[in-house]
């Protein structure tokens, strides 16, 4: 039962921190970040499974692998961005995290231009001239 | 090897604060500051390589270059 062992490796940290926040605040940031990182290295065995299945169905439905890989690539993007974003605010520093996440949505869109002038492609071939 | 990081950390921290807390009292600020600092770095230290792991595992799964 691993969700047990995350669950227990998030109480004893949230104790930890704040044990250590009214002391240390700065090294409690600290003990943050590890717990989400170790939490999300526990899961990266599973997670990279799920994507291997998603991609193996990807290939039978005869999706194109660019617009797979960009989907996948966006996830991830995402995802750092968040947890970048999440420890800064619990820091208090709500304003670079709002820019870090400013930074994850234009990095998105960026990635997702071909995606989107190939949507744009089949609207202009549909529409009637 | 994960969960041995968190306890090494809070232990860090507590020492750290214990050690400042009695430099203070004994009226040496200067060096409870250092204290403080020694053990950012340390803890900054470790942190940083376990989010280089996160980032390189991030990168691998969802195929960032």
């Amino acid at each position: 039962m691993q969700i047990v062992q995350i669950i227990g490796i998030g109480l004893v940290s949230t104790v930890i921190i704040l044990i250590l926040r009214k002391q240390k605040p700065e090294i409690a940031v600290q003990v943050s970040i590890v717990t989400g990182v170790v939490i999300f290295l526990l899961l990266a065995s599973k997670l990279s499974s799920v994507v291997e299945l998603l991609q193996s169905y990807g290939d039978r439905a005869d999706i194109k692998p660019v617009y797979f890989n960009t989907v996948l690539k966006i996830t991830g993007i995402a995802y750092i961005a968040e947890f970048g974003a999440e420890i800064c605010n619990d820091a208090g520093e709500s304003a670079i995290a709002s820019k870090i996440e400013l930074a994850g949505k234009v990095i998105i869109v960026v990635m997702a231009v071909p995606i989107i002038t190939s949507l744009l492609d089949l609207v202009l071939k549909v529409m009637p001239q | 090897m994960g969960v041995d990081l968190i306890f090494r950390i809070a232990a860090i921290g507590i020492l750290v604060a214990v050690l400042n807390q009695l430099l203070i009292r004994s009226g040496r600020e200067e060096q409870a500051m250092m204290t403080t600092l020694a053990g950012l770095i340390v803890v900054l230290l470790m942190v940083v390589k376990e989010i280089a792991v996160l980032f390189d595992t991030v990168k691998t799964i969802f195929k960032l270059e």
